[in-house]
């Protein structure tokens, strides 16, 4: 029998196609292959599941391994967020077309050219910005590639970055812009928003996050963007488009690179595999020229009035220059750009207020709830979205005591910071929960010592 | 009874054509921006059931952003229709995108990664909470390292040409760790391996040589000796290449570069005729990568989400990028108890390479990919591949106006191969044959820049098609070369059973008119379509 997957298994089709080709058995085609580098033996794998309900036994036994999300009330952010799904999400980009297409020219594939200008330009009016780029792998790599375009802009080889930042992300940060371009970090003040600076004609780049690492919505961005603009450089913001239904965006206080991760807008968190990162500019010739990622564009057809589409000013990628392109482009994660277009065509601009507006408050309500409740948050007077971080005697302590409630309580960020997430989807009833376990978990720890 | 039946049997049966009366789709769907009016919205929010945050005037929006209002119906109507007009594998014999191994992607594996307990998983969850996935993890690791010989696997970049680049950190990392990190500043490529090996060392600071092929199609040995050196800090080449061709001296190659000091290592994007075959370790390869998304099946979902897997010797393991997972030995103490797994970070790791720990619902995809197979079913997988391959290559050969560079030499995962002929007839390119095939349902792509093959198209069969597909495929070249013959002009002016019709590209490379948003083509353009 031939494998299901495998049409052309069976020992009849073989030997039918060899005759065809003139070929005596398939090792005449592996013959380049020298004796000493062949495997003289099967590879010893497991034993495999050939039937489809032995296969799902198998990983549903697996998957039984971890704790149903549905048992655990998550307080978890930091990077990933566990923001509604619209069930239009998961079946748009659960059809086949857009699961399995690929590298299509824009006549097979016009309608993934198309729900791909689309996502670009719904995030291009969030943003204020023309140009957005099909996207790349994640947040993290769209910044680390925001502060490289950067450096080429202005020719220069040093950035200010915001301290208030992910570790891993600046550790990525640093890692992606060696050896070309030096990274400076900029001092966090106590309000959590970043603090004075001091930039010169040297840097390129001054890059402000805003919601920070804990949540604190930075208000300084006019004043930050004519600094860096007064000594030549660009001012480059990380920031979450799932905010920009109420907060302003970045473009409008000045800032010339806008980039981030898109996770928010549509993606279940899968253990990580739901980032996608976007870069946005102005329409500057200058600054689209340094782009690596695909740009899709708008195009005429032969038929007046007929929309095509295509790659806008491809000769500047590695797949046209090779090594001589900006830095590369490759297989990243459109899909999650389609998805996160269908999800701003859900929300409309009264969706993303709406949703702005409910984060904000409930994540107010949290910081209170958790500061009555006996933790010492931090950055109270700043404005937060999502996020914010509290201080407790012992991080370790209370997130295993909060687990053992069913609450995943936050993200440890030290000994004694815990990061808190708040999203739409939890209800006030659920702050309520989280600050009663806090409370409790508090005054047990309290009195262990 | 029979009287049900008879006017059925009286129909006449117009026998099927030689190729496919195919139409793709055509909606003649608007922008979703033309679609909205002022009102509607596609989904309810949660109220805040808190009072509201006033905002200081620095940070609030003042103007709503311009999207667009549209009911959940249309939404769903609007985006089905743009996936109608998109041709996924699902619905094409997708051989005609060479190099990127467009397998089938079992729909089981689909239906795995959408349970909660994949999808609904935070990653940064309690290592106890996520058992199950971590498993996984460890257990693809496993089979990769068998797969390709090498010591460790990470599975955390998000695609190839991230793989690529991990690899590139790895290598960047160790010779600064002996203190060669400034004398080693040169990597070698070769000009049919995967341009992300040359741009990915460019990025990380490397000078890049690229290698030639030779008369016989192998990359050059002789330009291989003149470039290492001191300076190398490592060889990155794939095997076979993107012609097809096997280098039989490769061992050779490895050995050049590890006798000058330099890593040498295997880009595996064309591994699946090779699955159980040869391995790379065995070739003396210090790291190499794999492509989930290619060799493993995952869905290439419209170019990612994809996954990366990068192998690497036992003297490159402490610089992996982290985390790996590691199975706590015995932890498991009583018969029956379950293995614990745990995160780990190796100790001099180039750190993360993305956020997280990787695209994990491909991690699961590919490891129930492989498990759906085993090792027996692995080797049929890349001696199915490379029967089609070369099926596909006879007919393809046989073709007036196709020919096959370097055509003496074997074949393995795929084939490189020239209208070159064709278009000194004709004067009808590549880009033009392909866009014409489309007509009758399939993809077809040409190759990498440069062209080095004169008038280039790739075709990789894979394991996935049948031979009647391969046949289909074949017959719809033929079909359009004879078309070029007779009627060049048709051809060129093609598509015409497309979408849309011929697109003029010119706009999209020129600044005043470029469009790369809808919001850009407003401004220049007024909105009305471009005459």
């Amino acid at each position: 029998m031939a494998h299901p997957y495998i049409p052309n298994a069976g020992p009849e089709t073989r030997a039918a196609m060899l005759a065809e080709i003139g070929a005596p058995d398939v090792a005449e085609f592996y013959r380049d292959i020298p004796a000493e580098l062949r495997l003289d033996r099967p590879l010893d794998l497991p034993a495999p599941y050939t039937d489809e309900p032995g296969l799902v036994r198998h990983l549903h036994g697996l998957l039984a391994r971890n704790t149903h999300p549905a048992e655990l009330l998550s307080f978890l952010g930091h990077g990933c967020y566990h923001h509604h799904v619209p069930a239009v999400c998961d079946e748009v980009n659960g059809r086949g077309e857009f699961l399995t297409a690929y590298a299509g020219e824009p006549y097979e594939d016009h309608g993934r050219f198309q729900a791909l200008f689309e996502y670009v330009s719904m995030m291009a009016e969030l943003l204020e910005m023309d140009v957005v780029n099909v996207p790349v792998y994640d947040g993290y790599q769209a910044t680390g590639t925001a502060l490289r375009m950067a450096a080429r802009r202005t020719g220069r080889s040093k950035v200010l970055v915001s301290g208030a930042i992910a570790a891993d992300k600046l550790a990525k940060i640093r890692d992606y812009l060696t050896p070309d371009v030096e990274v400076h970090l900029a001092p966090v003040a106590d309000s959590g928003e970043m603090g004075e600076v001091r930039l010169d004609d040297t840097f390129a780049a001054l890059y402000l996050e805003t919601p920070t690492v804990h949540g604190v919505v930075e208000t300084r961005g006019r004043e930050l963007a004519e600094l860096a603009h007064g000594v030549g450089a660009l001012l480059v913001v990380g920031t979450d488009p799932i905010s920009l239904g109420v907060l302003a965006p970045p473009a409008s206080y000045g800032a010339d690179l806008v980039c981030g991760d898109i996770q928010s807008l549509g993606m279940h968190p899968q253990y990580g595999g739901g980032q996608a990162g976007f870069i946005a500019s102005h329409d500057d010739e200058r600054l689209v020229a340094e782009f690596p990622s695909r740009l899709f564009g708008i195009a005429p057809t032969a038929v007046p009035g007929e929309y095509g589409f295509g790659d806008v000013f491809y000769d500047r990628t590695s797949f046209a220059l090779r090594e001589e392109g900006k830095e590369w482009v490759g297989t990243a994660a459109a899909l999650w750009g389609i998805t996160a277009g269908v999800y701003l065509a859900l929300m409309g601009p009264q969706g993303m207020r709406e949703i702005g507006e409910t984060v904000l408050a409930r994540t107010r309500y949290a910081m209170r709830a958790l500061a009555a409740a006996g933790a010492a948050v931090r950055h109270q007077e700043a404005v937060h979205f999502r996020e914010f971080a509290v201080e407790v005697p012992d991080a370790d302590a209370l997130l295993a005591d909060l687990h053992g409630r069913g609450i995943l309580g936050g993200v440890r960020l030290g000994d004694r910071e815990v990061l808190v997430c708040v999203t739409e989807r939890h209800s006030i009833a659920d702050i309520d929960t989280l600050a009663a376990a806090v409370k409790d978990a508090l005054s047990a720890l309290g009195g262990a010592e | 009874m029979s009287s049900h039946t008879e006017p059925f049997a009286s129909l006449p049966v117009t026998p099927k054509p030689g190729l496919r009366r195919f139409h793709q789709a055509r909606w003649d769907e608007e922008i979703v921006f033309e679609l909205s009016r002022p009102g509607r919205r596609g989904v309810g929010v949660p109220a805040p059931d808190a009072p509201l945050v006033e905002l200081p005037e620095s940070v609030a929006r003042r103007t709503p952003p311009a999207l667009p209002e549209l009911s959940q119906n249309q939404v769903v109507r609007h985006y089905l229709r743009l996936s109608q007009e998109t041709l996924g594998a699902d619905f094409n014999i997708d051989v005609g995108q060479g190099t990127c191994t467009m397998k089938y992607s079992p729909k089981v594996n689909d239906s795995l990664v959408r349970d909660p307990r994949v999808a609904a998983l935070h990653p940064l969850q309690p290592e106890s909470t996520v058992q199950g996935v971590l498993e996984i993890y460890w257990r693809l690791e496993q089979i990769l390292k068998e797969i390709s010989g090498m010591a460790r696997v990470s599975l955390q970049p998000g695609a190839g040409s991230a793989a690529i680049y991990a690899n590139i950190a790895m290598i960047r990392a160790y010779h600064a760790s002996r203190g060669e990190g400034g004398q080693r500043d040169q990597v070698i490529t070769t000009m049919f391996s995967h341009p992300s090996n040359a741009a990915c060392a460019k990025v990380a600071g490397y000078e890049v040589i690229t290698l030639m092929p030779d008369a016989d199609g192998n990359p050059d040995i002789e330009a291989l000796r003149a470039a290492v050196g001191p300076r190398t800090a490592a060889l990155m080449i794939t095997n076979p290449e993107d012609t097809g061709i096997f280098n039989p001296r490769i061992k050779e190659f490895v050995d050049l570069v590890h006798e000058a000091g330099g890593l040498a290592c295997y880009d595996q994007a064309n591994a699946n005729g090779i699955l159980g075959i040869t391995r790379a370790r065995d070739a003396g390869f210090d790291l190499c990568h794999f492509n989930l998304h290619k060799t493993f099946s995952t869905p290439h979902a419209c170019g990612g989400p994809a996954a990366g897997a990068c192998g690497v010797s036992a003297a490159l393991v402490p610089f992996l990028p982290g985390p790996v997972v590691d199975r706590v030995e015995n932890a498991g103490t009583a018969a029956g108890e379950p293995e614990v797994y745990t995160l780990t970070v190796p100790e001099r790791s180039v750190g993360k390479i993305r956020p997280f720990l990787g695209v994990t619902p491909n991690v699961v995809r590919a490891y129930a990919w492989v498990m759906a197979l085993g090792a027996e079913g692995l080797r049929e997988v890349a001696e199915t591949a490379v029967l089609n391959n070369n099926y596909l290559l006879a007919k393809v050969a046989r073709i007036p106006g196709a020919s096959v560079p370097w055509a003496d030499r074997r074949r393995v995962e795929q084939v490189r191969y020239s209208w070159q002929q064709l278009t000194e007839e004709t004067g009808v390119h590549s880009e033009e044959i392909g866009i014409r095939a489309a007509d009758f349902g399939v993809h077809y792509w040409t190759s990498h820049h440069p062209y080095v093959v004169p008038e280039p198209f790739t075709l990789e069969p894979t394991e996935s098609y049948s031979r009647e597909d391969l046949d289909e495929y074949a017959a719809i070249l033929a079909h359009v070369a004879d078309e070029a013959r007779k009627d060049p002009e048709f051809v060129r002016n093609a598509p015409y059973r497309q979408t849309v019709h011929r697109i003029d590209p010119a706009s999209l490379d020129d600044p005043a008119q470029w469009s790369p948003s809808w919001r850009a083509y407003r401004r220049k353009h007024g909105g009305q379509p471009q005459a």
